[in-house]
């Protein structure tokens, strides 16, 4: 099974039923999985905020849902993760690719990803860092997780863990 | 006519039907003027309550009524695309348009100088849109419910606020009675 599969397969298990997604490269495959899986309503979003509107929503209406998008959103999402998903305790797993990690060739990339884990920690995000392939297995985990505890939390996928850039 | 007067008028036309209502005075007026279990208020982030609308509507079956500023559409511009193209036939948008920032000190906003957000709704794909006048807002509203297709109301207003105490309540305590209520609701309608 694919780390793509598995992410899709695990968010099956764990009742996400829809999905809303910011395009990057190294989410591609994930977000193909996601627009046609049976079981998942693929929302695509313009900005990540408005992404995390939507699931505050879907999960006020009875449905649990997920983000998927690159870690330069960290830039843009704070207020909307602190003032909506954390002030009115929603759960909300966010995928996010990890770019300008090791292996990454655009070096604006780099500028973003030496805050990312300091703005997540800053804000008291619970924060995973997936970097090799068999770092998966702990998906499944951090969903149960996730909507034990009602808050956002950050899974961040590396270039090494999609199998390179 | 301004916003709280267009809110006082519409309280009986949300009835019991599912409101997520703008940040800042929007919410403290409909708060004061009609609060209710199945009202969300915002109390930050401001652009989204079409977005968190649009979700509560994909999720489930009750009628829901985002009410939005035109400065509040404008920081969210994105929105209108993805409603257009997620089609959710219990979901009205009802954008009341004061050409202004009221929460801020009536700042102008550009929808009320060139640029028409009905026009920006259609060209964004949105089928029904309906600019009305504040005053005829009830009526605009109640056909909106009846249609049972997704709708873009934008009303035109003055600009202009009255004093409301700010909401105490806890956001928590907000979300959990408007889930509580919507799956009342849901439930019964399955029953």
């Amino acid at each position: 099974m694919t780390v793509e599969d598995r992410i899709v397969s695990d968010l099956v298990k764990h009742r996400v039923e829809l999905v809303t997604t910011v395009p990057c490269k190294q989410l591609a495959g994930v977000i193909d999985k996601v627009e046609t899986h049976p079981d998942i309503y693929h929302i695509p979003s313009n900005k990540e905020d408005e992404g995390m509107g939507i699931c505050a929503g879907a999960f006020m209406g009875g449905k649990r849902a997920a983000i998927v998008m690159q870690n330069t959103a960290i830039g843009v999402t704070i207020n909307t993760l602190v003032t909506l998903t954390q002030f009115y305790r929603l759960p909300l797993p966010m995928i996010i690719s990890y770019r300008g990690e090791l292996r990454e060739p655009v070096a604006c990339q780099v500028e973003m990803a030496v805050h990312t884990k300091a703005l997540l920690a800053q804000i008291n995000v619970p924060t995973y860092h997936f970097h090799q392939a068999s770092d998966v297995e702990e998906f499944d985990a951090i969903l149960e997780y996730t909507f034990m505890c009602n808050k956002p939390v950050a899974i961040l996928t590396d270039a090494s863990f999609w199998g390179g850039y | 006519m301004i916003r709280s007067e267009i809110i006082r008028n519409l309280v009986p036309v949300f009835a019991d039907h599912f409101v997520v209502c703008n940040i800042g005075l929007p919410s403290q007026e409909l708060h004061m003027l009609g609060d209710k279990p199945s009202n969300f208020y915002m109390l930050g982030t401001m652009g989204l309550s079409s977005s968190i609308g649009l979700g509560v509507a994909l999720a489930q079956q009750q009628k829901v009524i985002s009410i939005d500023g035109d400065g509040s559409v404008l920081t969210n511009l994105g929105t209108l695309p993805t409603i257009a193209n997620n089609v959710a036939h219990n979901f009205i948008l009802l954008i009341i348009d004061n050409g202004s920032y009221g929460s801020t000190g009536d700042q102008p906003t550009y929808a009320g100088k060139k640029t028409s957000l009905a026009a920006v709704a259609q060209a964004c794909g949105c089928d029904n849109v309906i600019e009305c006048q504040a005053e005829d807002a009830p009526a605009v509203l109640q056909q909106a419910l009846d249609s049972d297709k997704m709708t873009i109301i934008v009303c035109k207003c003055e600009s202009g606020n009255i004093k409301v105490p700010v909401i105490t309540k806890d956001p928590v305590v907000i979300r959990e009675r408007f889930m509580t209520e919507l799956r009342a609701r849901n439930t019964a309608a399955v029953a």
